[in-house]
């Protein structure tokens, strides 16, 4: 194996997540701008292409050519490097992501994701928390109020919220005995009663929690006060226009995606699923259709979470994360290692 | 201002002169004075000296602070949560943010000067104007026969009542009695008027709170009522359909069904806004200990309806002063107990309930007759008569061209809008327009309390709290 195929594996790869994600967000959008229509007894996009398909694309070409203002009093450098900074991290975090079981070219195994990082679960965290810095950034550069209320907002929620998503994964380690993403999928490999994957389903607390908890650092409904529009306008990216914005945008759909595909890969067994005795052609796909479609089941509890709960209020916000959330995390990795003791020592009376 | 009976009284000495000119310099007091009266300026002309300084947005400054007996007044309003430092915070750490007129969820155009410490509100000041477009003035130029085409535009979400509360005022210097069957259209329509309000506050007070499909909701249901009203008025709004004398028209074949149609729709949308809200803890938690009024308060501001009630004071001028046969028909009021956001929710979807209800026996026990006064005095003749009759023709004539003259007088006639009390006080000289008409508006009052409602809670209450006020900003600025 030479440097340069190497060099080239990971090449390829890069440029097929940086597509993957890009087409995600644009069937993302447009999935849940359709599922919201439907909940709210409406039709949604319908125009461009067959049933609104193209509608994000032509938004996106909206964004591209629409002028972008900038306001006199931004802080010039770090305005311009927020929407990238918000971007970048949520890319990267899919590079950890196996989307599909290997498989080989000649004798060469390639792994479905972008690296098999073995620290992939600290990889995903420390990417998560720089994904802060973009929001509070380009709230405090844009040297307007509503968004700097907004990033006020978004640094208290979104690090609080980062305590109780790392809790909530110390259990899965615990179980795993591992942090690469990879590995944790294996672990969930098997199945119970010949069609139930047995997946991570004893870790549901900590399911419950990473996924509140990721809905809270993705700033989704009701957790969406750093850019509460009744409230604050838009929040942080109110003084954005054109394609700034546009990456803005962009990167929280992007993270919608990662939260969900992680708690795939976390919880639910990754791309393990049935395959049916399907034959050699088709079995290899089979993987990346189950993953794609439990990654699209939690998107769609994102949706309809937004569809139907009202916004928090900040305070309560606050309290719900440290309040709640944090302390049954650690309850949880309490009963976990108690379990885990008893798992491996036996009964202490047996 | 609400225990003010509607009574009529008779010996009004008319007026007979102009209404005095505006005043050239700003000397004196007097001028001072009179210059607040009559601030009209007709654009297009010099503008006058006391003009330039009188647009200098003056409005940049807060509030006096408040006094200590003020703050306990307030205690009440402050949010209980640990999480909130209630001392007060420096001068430097203060900011000011300006939230409108242009802003997603102050209704229109209100303006809120805010003082924040954090996200804590310290002192709101409500800025009107935006919407000023004069019409009190203007209905002093139009004919008691314009002038519903006038007040209907005030109120937007409710133009029925206030085309009501005109027709009433005009119709008690009048002495006319309009027929039982006018009377029940007027209370069907100013009811099914009163559901379709506030259904827009159910949807703005849902998006308010980040709950978006509440919007569509409330809309969905509103359009229901809004396409009977366009089947009876010909319009969606501004109807300009109850006018002095009794309704423009009788209700068109086949109304009963679309009334029963939407009694059903309407009340499974309301079951429907109560599911997503009675039980959901977000929403309890955003509401209940929000934006609290107290019973005092309300009186000491003028604050009435649903917002009056929901602190405790039963008062309805549908019980209390009732006009246009609604004493007839069988309806509670609901109160609350606390003042809040939360207790406002409840008494609004009550009172829809019980609007439905009055709507229900409207349909079943719509009297025959006429649906207007057979004065044609006031009331044009068909349009058959005018080929067979000279004298129709002439009162026809009469009418569209100069209206009808009303007895001179003044007279204070107040209904229940959707938002509260709704009175219309009109002064006439014993000519075909209105010496002077005044519009006692619940929204301006609304907004006036709302620094009470508002002061220590967080930017994200102002939402709630201005929301289940459901100001009309055409209603406050007129």
């Amino acid at each position: 194996m030479s440097g340069w195929e190497l060099f080239f594996e990971a090449g390829i790869k890069a440029v097929a997540v940086f597509a993957l994600v890009l087409v995600t967000v644009i069937v993302l959008v447009w999935f849940e701008r359709k599922i919201v229509a439907d909940m709210q007894n409406r039709l949604g996009p319908m125009r461009a292409g067959p049933y609104g398909v193209l509608q994000t694309v032509a938004d996106g070409v909206k964004l591209l050519v629409k002028e972008p203002v900038v306001p006199r009093k931004v802080e010039y450098g770090l305005y311009m490097v927020a929407p990238i900074a918000a971007l970048v991290p949520a890319i990267l975090i899919f590079m950890v992501i196996p989307i599909g079981q290997p498989f080989f070219i000649g004798d060469r195994e390639i792994n479905l994701a972008g690296t098999d990082l073995n620290i992939g679960l600290l990889y995903i965290l420390a990417m998560s928390s720089i994904a802060v810095y973009a929001v509070v950034l380009a709230g405090w550069s844009s040297g307007s109020k509503y968004p700097l209320l907004g990033s006020v907002r978004a640094s208290a929620q979104m690090i609080s919220y980062e305590a109780a998503m790392g809790l909530a994964l110390v259990p899965v380690v615990m179980f795993t005995g591992t942090t690469s993403l990879t590995a944790i999928v294996d672990a969930q490999a098997g199945d119970f009663l010949g069609f139930l994957g047995i997946w991570n389903i004893i870790l549901i607390p900590s399911f419950v929690i990473f996924f509140i908890s990721g809905v809270a650092e993705t700033n989704r409904a009701p957790f969406d006060l750093v850019e509460a529009e009744n409230e604050i306008v838009g929040g942080y990216h109110t003084e954005y226009s054109g394609f700034r914005f546009a990456l803005f945008f962009l990167a929280e759909y992007a993270n919608i995606f990662n939260i969900s595909a992680i708690t795939v890969t976390l919880f639910l067994g990754g791309w393990h699923g049935p395959d049916f005795g399907a034959p050699q052609w088709i079995a290899w796909a089979l993987p990346i259709f189950w993953f794609m479609l439990k990654s699209f089941a939690l998107v769609f509890l994102f949706v309809w979470i937004r569809a139907s709960l009202p916004r928090m209020r900040y305070d309560q916000l606050m309290s719900f994360g440290w309040k709640r959330l944090i302390p049954i995390s650690l309850l949880w990795i309490v009963l976990s290692t108690v379990a885990i003791a008893v798992r491996r020592l036996g009964l202490p009376w047996t | 201002m609400s225990d003010t009976p509607n009574v009529v009284t008779g010996d009004f000495e008319a007026p007979t002169t102009e209404p005095p000119s505006q005043p050239e310099t700003a000397d004196s007091a007097a001028a001072e004075a009179r210059r607040e009266i009559h601030d009209m300026w007709v654009a297009g002309t010099e503008e006058p000296a006391w003009m330039r300084s009188y647009t200098n947005e003056g409005a940049q400054e807060m509030l006096e602070a408040e006094s200590d007996p003020a703050l306990e007044i307030h205690r009440g309003t402050t949010v209980t949560d640990d999480f909130i430092v209630e001392e007060p915070a420096d001068d430097d750490e203060l900011q000011i943010l300006n939230m409108g007129p242009q802003h997603p969820s102050t209704h229109g155009v209100l303006r809120l000067h805010l003082e924040l410490d954090g996200e804590t509100i310290r002192r709101v000041k409500p800025i009107i104007g935006y919407l000023h477009t004069g019409m009190e003035k203007t209905a002093e130029t139009l004919t008691y026969m314009q002038g519903s085409t006038n007040v209907t535009r005030m109120d937007y979400l409710s133009p029925f009542h206030m085309e009501l509360a005109f027709s009433l005022a005009v119709e008690s210097l009048l002495g006319a009695e309009i027929p039982e069957r006018g009377q029940a259209i007027r209370v069907l329509l100013t009811e099914l008027n009163r559901v379709s309000s506030h259904l827009v506050w159910a949807a703005t007070q849902g998006t308010d709170l980040g709950a978006v499909s509440m919007m569509i909701y409330g809309f969905r249901d509103r359009e229901y009522i809004l396409q009977f009203f366009e089947k009876v008025t010909g319009l969606r709004m501004n109807h300009n359909f109850i006018r002095p004398g009794g309704v423009a028209a009788d209700l068109p074949d086949g109304w009963e069904e679309d009334v029963d149609e939407i009694i059903e729709k309407v009340s499974r949308g309301v079951s429907e806004y109560e599911e997503l809200f009675n039980g959901n803890p977000i929403f309890r938690d955003r509401t209940i200990g929000v934006g609290v009024i107290t019973p005092e308060e309300c009186k000491a501001l003028g604050v009435s309806g649903p917002i009056a009630r929901a602190s405790g004071i039963k008062w309805d001028l549908r019980k209390a002063f009732p006009y246009s046969g609604i004493d007839k028909y069988e309806f509670e009021v609901p109160t609350g107990k606390h003042g809040d956001v939360w207790d406002r929710y409840l008494v609004r979807i009550e009172e829809v309930k019980q609007s439905l209800g009055i709507v229900r026996q409207v349909l079943e026990t719509m009297p025959a007759g006429d649906y207007r006064t057979l004065d044609r005095k006031v009331t044009p003749p068909p349009r058959k008569r005018i080929d067979e009759s000279m004298e129709a023709l002439i009162h026809h004539f009469k009418l569209f061209t100069s209206g009808f003259k009303v007895p001179a007088g003044e007279t204070y006639q107040a209904v229940e809008s959707p938002r509260g009390e709704l009175g219309m006080y009109i002064v006439s000289d014993g000519r075909e327009r209105p010496w002077r008409m005044h519009a006692r508006t619940p929204s301006f009052n609304h907004v006036q309390a709302l620094p009470t409602m508002m002061t220590d809670s967080l930017v994200a209450d102002i939402v709630a709290t201005i929301a289940s006020c459901d100001p009309v900003l055409g209603d406050v600025d007129r």
